[in-house]
């Protein structure tokens, strides 16, 4: 089992979009959000996934090849 | 010794030992670092800080880690030049340059390293490590082998060949990733979870980034305790926008500044603003890289993250984590922000070498384009007091410079040599 804390970003019609449910139930991750700012057209979402490794690997891909962002909550980790 | 209580969650406040920690586990906002600011009004003064090294550390009251025996290669106490000819062509009396590029392992990042170095051999780290593109991973190797630690640095593997080896010439142990830039980011996530390093930027960084604070204290020095009308500072996370900010309140708050009374700083030290600081703050990103830029022109209080593609790779964060906190200070000291067109950003390096004999990296000409359109939007006024920070070498980024380097070829004779300086700058002084 594995667990990573993320921040997704999200732009514009991608807001509307039900990502989060859609993570637990296409790859059996459990999400639990710890912190979130939504508005109209952008929005992020903190949260912490727990799951199989290999599930949270291709979760987290999934999320990305919808044209949300994912970063990881330690922040800026590669700096000039 | 350092005068820290502990952690505070930027986000929610609640309070942590002071240890190896940078993300609330309630939350997940960033933690800072809380300081017995009582304690230090009573020590700190201007002949103390006089009677300290000329370095960082003179201000090792207000840093996170004891000043007793340092991680010191002496970054800091960089020149602050008045710089006559630039403010000439722009039009500004009373312009300063500090000039970071100058530190030990040519940028700023020597002072941010040198907190984190030195509060990692506290914890008992022997290990320091980093992800960079280039000045970081410079100042981590120099630090350990300073401190006669292990480093490990991580890089991407399309560096440019002269921050490689001002890197690898330390002798780190330098890992190159074949990757983007958020699997790298992700990659050293993980490596930071599973060994037992000190990650600058990661389980370090609430006490790396109060590194850049003496930013803000030097040049309020070196202008015998007063405090500039205007800054210019450039940006990729926003975390030294908001630490020169902080830097300028402390000094405010604690009764250092000429003029100013001491003020408490209440119950939250980040975001404390004494009245007397009225600096206005203004950042320069980047066009091709401008999130914070792009949500302060928009009005918005959320930064949209962008993918990088800019010549200035030194600032090119996408998704800064600070960034809506630089927004703040932005609001909070009526600045402002801006984003250099990207043919601007070496037209600001050549004017700053040109004028003032100094040699900055990209962020550099991005800092210097958004000053010189500051200067000629009237948003500077000819007499205000303006220090623009300059805070890498551009001998990390010749490339970007190539252009310049335009000889006149001749043969070994006068006669060549003559016929050649006809028509050249140079003859028009014959």
């Amino acid at each position: 089992m594995g667990r990573q804390r993320v921040k997704f970003t999200f732009n514009d019609d991608l807001v509307k979009e039900p990502i989060i449910y859609m993570l637990g139930r296409d790859f059996h991750l459990v999400t639990n959000i710890r912190r979130a700012d939504v508005g109209d057209s952008l929005g992020w979402v903190v949260l912490e996934v727990d799951g199989e490794k290999e599930e949270i690997e291709r979760g987290l891909q999934w999320v990305s090849s919808t044209g949300v962002r994912v970063d990881l909550v330690s922040g800026d980790v590669l700096q000039g | 010794m350092a005068f820290v209580s502990g952690l505070r969650c930027r986000e929610c406040s609640r309070e942590y030992p002071g240890e190896a920690l940078n993300v609330c586990d309630f939350c997940f906002g960033p933690l800072e670092v809380v300081y017995d600011y009582a304690t230090i009004s009573e020590v700190v003064s201007h002949d103390r800080i006089a009677a300290g090294p000329l370095s960082i550390w003179r201000y090792h009251d207000l840093l996170p880690a004891s000043g007793e025996d340092p991680v010191d290669i002496l970054a800091g106490f960089t020149p602050l030049l008045k710089a006559r000819n630039l403010g000439e062509r722009l039009g500004l009396k009373n312009l300063y340059i500090k000039n970071d590029s100058v530190n030990p392992s040519f940028s700023f990042k020597d002072r941010v390293v040198s907190v984190a170095a030195t509060k990692a051999r506290e914890f008992g780290f022997e290990t320091i490590a980093c992800a960079s593109t280039g000045n970081l991973a410079c100042s981590v190797a120099a630090h350990a082998a300073r401190a006669g630690m292990r480093s490990v640095v991580f890089i991407p593997s399309d560096l440019e060949r002269g921050k490689v080896i001002g890197a690898a010439v330390y002798g780190p142990t330098m890992v190159a990733v074949e990757g983007t830039y958020d699997e790298v980011n992700r990659l050293c996530s993980e490596v930071g979870d599973n060994y037992p390093w000190a990650f600058v930027n990661i389980n370090m960084r609430p006490y790396y980034a109060e590194g850049s604070k003496t930013l803000g204290y030097e040049v309020a020095e070196q202008l015998d305790w007063r405090i500039p009308d205007h800054v210019v500072i450039p940006s990729a996370s926003g975390a030294m926008f908001t630490k020169i900010w902080k830097g300028f309140n402390e000094l405010a708050c604690l009764g250092l500044l000429d003029g100013v009374d001491a003020m408490t700083f209440g119950p939250d030290q980040n975001t404390v603003h004494h009245p007397a600081i009225t600096t206005r703050m203004h950042m320069a990103q980047a066009e091709g890289c401008s999130p914070i830029v792009n949500a302060w022109v928009g009005g918005q209080n959320q930064i949209r993250p962008v993918r990088p593609d800019s010549i200035a790779k030194s600032l090119a964060i996408g998704n800064p984590a600070d960034g809506i906190y630089a927004l703040r200070v932005i609001k909070e000291s009526d600045g402002s922000a801006y984003a250099v067109p990207e043919p601007q950003v070496v037209e600001g390096i050549k004017l700053l070498a040109e004028t003032e004999g100094i040699f900055t990296e990209t962020a550099g000409g991005v800092t210097v384009s958004t000053l010189k359109y500051l200067a000629e939007s009237g948003a500077i006024g000819a007499d205000e007091l303006t220090v623009a920070y300059i805070t890498g070498n551009g001998l990390k980024t010749q490339e970007a410079v190539e252009e310049v380097v335009n000889p006149l070829y001749i043969r070994p004779s006068m006669s060549s040599f003559e016929e050649a300086l006809q028509g050249s700058p140079a003859s028009a002084s014959l």
